[in-house]
């Protein structure tokens, strides 16, 4: 067991602190820049040093590099010590750019690749609809030819960033006769016209992160379709070999249960600081515990990934081993902050990434630990994922009936 | 940087593991549990031809030089067969001769230990509850040690006995030596038998490095009952999946179940990230001295209470026939209640790590 990076990656590091230290924050006249055009140049130069998009083939704008998940897992670290833009934001780069590298046609990387890495374009995701959450599959939005366009009517519901988003990608289905996941398509779609009204869904948080889309006769090109006709539920599963860990996620637990260790501190239990009550020690303790299992977990993978090891069932836990401790996290804040517990914390909503401040920002930490255990594959469902992937129990009955 | 297993420590594991799945799996196993007499030195003798009686002893003295996360390897594979024997108390007998004592303390001790012609056990725990931690210790020992220490492994089978004695040192007595009597305690968990040992004057002598070595060598005990608390939870969660897929209600087994699955899916969680746990515990003990003792106790206190619960769990799900003595169950769950109390319960060492992080 070896725990350094190595002779190597101390190199990489240095040469990553002395690009950043002469390019974020913009100096000169780039700082003069609106805020987004700078955060573009910075990733324009970024890239061309080979330290974004390395996934990604050089033209269509990627610095692609060889895979290694330590150089990118330094350089990750790097940038966030110096707060530093890094790869950018959303699903357009999460879920659209792979789809497209792996399942695309030549002109549709050209058009959207190069544009989405730098975030120029912003994308949202048009999958879930008002009755089709877990079961997505079943999902109703629709899309008939007429002519060479694309006609779309339906609703989808969760969508990140809709009101900002140039296009969407969308399931819809295209193939009423076929089965149910044979008749989905996958479809790009502007989201600037007339046939799209967002409408912004607010949370209990006060927020409105997400919103319903309504498509009544949006309009999209024939060939904005990704993979054939009847094949979007299989695009939509295109994985491909990601540098991408848990380790994220964990070292912002660890910065989450810092900021807990903090709030006890300063918190008074029995007229003296929480931290020394008996009964708050155990229970921070207990939760560290469990974020540094999370924590060297991601070491773990880390390491099976650069040794071409199989990560195991234990890459079937990382989201709901992540939300468990967020919300052990979250109850333990409600107990320390007392009285402050009444506040109204509507309208502290904190960049993503940043620990919770203050009691109205642990308060939005503890009703958003909710959030994190419904997004992207609710709790309920992980571990239906982690009992039959992983433990290789029988499927759901119901589950497969209806396919 | 490598955080996982090199392919020496993997061969290890699989060696020790084909071991125990033939020499006592089964109703073997059975066989020892029921007994009333300790059977396990026949067993003992098997692993230490493998070698694993003098892992961490150097290679001069005739083991194997490696290190407390190989040791704890050993454990994991241990535990998971719920294997019984006096693994853990020669295992630290060993390593703190390695650890603080003088060249001719070694020179005469190591060889046979590593070897396995002779026994070691530690002797750590206060009668009546008074105490694991060094800074607990009250026996007595300069030329002679007198007092009376509890729950000591293998006690009966031991030859050498290391004492935790006051001011926080080690001495080493003879099991034989006179002034000392041995009487069997009723312990739980009976593939890890345990003795009383009374030290009437009896003729001792103090490790040299005893006061430094002390809290290491406790350290060590935490990592191996950490290492395992995860095999023995590991363990439980197979064997509750493996009913889960064959114990049929309704027409169909009862994994199609949900509320199984979601049980079953639920331990899965609470045991295999925690395998990192222990796993940095012990590299740490060797390669990070300044996060070692936080880690032990933070290891043991999150391993040892999530294998008490997945074994409460594997009983849960296998109804009435887990709450039977026939069921093997039982051997795991009190294995748990073993590792739980042993050298501490897991408040005793959340609230040392409260302290050690300087809260």
């Amino acid at each position: 067991m070896d725990l350094s990076y190595g002779a190597r990656y101390d190199t990489l590091r240095a040469e990553v602190r002395a690009f950043l230290a002469s390019s974020w924050p913009p100096a000169g006249q780039g700082a003069a820049l609106p805020r987004s055009e700078q955060v573009f140049a910075f990733r324009r130069r970024a890239i061309a040093a080979g330290y974004l998009a390395r996934e990604v083939p050089r033209r269509y704008g990627g610095s692609e590099q060889p895979a290694d998940p330590l150089a990118a897992q330094v350089i990750r670290e790097e940038f966030a010590r110096q707060r530093a833009p890094g790869e950018a934001r959303g699903i357009g780069t999460m879920m659209l750019v792979p789809t497209l590298l792996e399942r695309g046609e030549e002109w549709q990387k050209e058009k959207w690749v190069p544009k989405s890495v730098l975030g120029e374009y912003l994308w949202c995701q048009g999958y879930s609809e008002p009755g089709s959450g877990s079961d997505l599959a079943s999902l109703k939005t629709r899309a008939e030819l007429d002519g060479d366009t694309w006609v779309i009517h339906g609703q989808k519901i969760w969508t990140s960033d809709a009101r900002r988003a140039d296009f969407m990608f969308c399931l819809c289905r295209t193939e009423p006769e076929a089965s149910k996941h044979a008749g989905i398509s996958y479809l790009l779609i502007d989201m600037k016209q007339p046939g799209i009204e967002v409408r912004p869904l607010r949370q209990m948080t006060g927020g409105a992160d997400f919103n319903e889309v309504f498509l009544d006769g949006a309009r999209t090109p024939r060939d904005w379709i990704v993979g054939r006709r009847g094949e979007g539920w299989l695009v939509s599963r295109t994985t491909l070999k990601h540098e991408r860990n848990s380790i994220g996620n964990a070292e912002l637990l660890r910065m989450q249960f810092d900021a807990l260790v903090a709030l006890a501190r300063r918190a008074r239990r029995g007229g003296l600081p929480a931290i020394q009550d008996a009964d708050v020690r155990q229970r921070l303790a207990r939760i560290e515990g469990y974020v540094q299992s999370h924590v060297y977990s991601g070491y773990r993978q880390l390491s099976d990934d650069l040794h071409w090891r199989s990560p195991g069932t234990l890459a079937l836990m990382n989201k709901l081993n992540y939300t468990n401790i967020g919300q052990e996290i979250a109850k333990l804040s409600l107990d320390l902050l007392g009285d402050g517990g009444l506040l109204d914390p509507t309208g502290h909503e904190r960049e993503p990434g940043e620990p919770p401040q203050g009691a109205e920002g642990w308060l939005i930490h503890y009703m958003a630990s909710l959030g994190v255990a419904i997004a992207g594959g609710t709790a309920n469902i992980q571990r239906n994922v982690i009992g039959e992937r992983g433990l290789g129990l029988p499927r759901d009955s119901f589950a497969q009936r209806s396919r | 940087m490598d955080f996982g297993l090199s392919e020496e420590q993997e061969l290890l594991q699989a060696t020790v593991r084909q071991f125990v799945g033939r020499e006592c799996s089964g109703t073997k196993l059975r066989e020892h549990f029921e007994s009333e007499e300790d059977r396990s030195p026949l067993l003992w003798r098997g692993l230490a031809e493998l070698g694993v009686a003098g892992l961490v002893v150097p290679e001069q003295h005739g083991g194997a030089g490696l290190a407390l996360l190989d040791l704890a390897l050993v454990a994991e594979v241990l535990g998971h067969g719920a294997l019984p024997g006096p693994f853990l108390g020669h295992s630290l007998a060993t390593l703190a001769l390695v650890l603080a004592g003088s060249p001719e303390q070694q020179r005469r001790w190591l060889p046979r230990l590593a070897a396995g012609e002779g026994l070691g056990s530690v002797a750590l725990a206060e009668e009546d509850g008074g105490g694991w931690q060094p800074e607990e210790w009250a026996a007595k020992a300069e030329t002679t040690a007198s007092g009376v220490k509890a729950w000591v492994p293998a006690a009966a089978a031991a030859d050498l006995l290391v004492v935790g004695v006051a001011g926080g040192r080690l001495a080493l007595v003879e099991r034989g030596a006179k002034g000392v009597t041995v009487e069997p305690m009723a312990g739980a968990d009976r593939t890890r038998r345990a003795g009383r040992v009374a030290f009437d004057a009896a003729p001792c002598e103090l490790l040299p490095g005893g006061a430094a070595a002390a809290p290491r060598l406790r350290d060590a005990a935490l990592v191996l009952l950490a290492a395992d608390a995860f095999g023995g939870a590991s363990r439980c969660l197979e064997l509750s999946v493996e009913y889960a897929k064959t114990r049929e209600q309704f027409g169909v087994t009862i994994g199609h179940f949900q509320a199984l699955k979601h049980q079953l899916a639920n331990m899965a969680l609470e045991i295999e990230p925690s395998r990192a746990l222990y796993w940095f515990a012990a590299h740490a003990f060797g390669a990070l001295p300044a996060e070692a003792e936080r880690a032990a106790a933070l290891a043991k206190a999150h391993l040892t209470e999530a294998y008490m619960q997945a074994a409460r769990d594997t009983v849960e799900v296998h109804g009435g026939i887990g709450f039977t003595w026939e069921c093997d169950v039982q051997i795991w769950f009190k294995r748990a209640l073993f590792d739980r109390a042993f050298c501490g319960a897991p408040a005793v060492h959340r609230e040392r790590a409260a302290r050690l992080a300087g809260w």
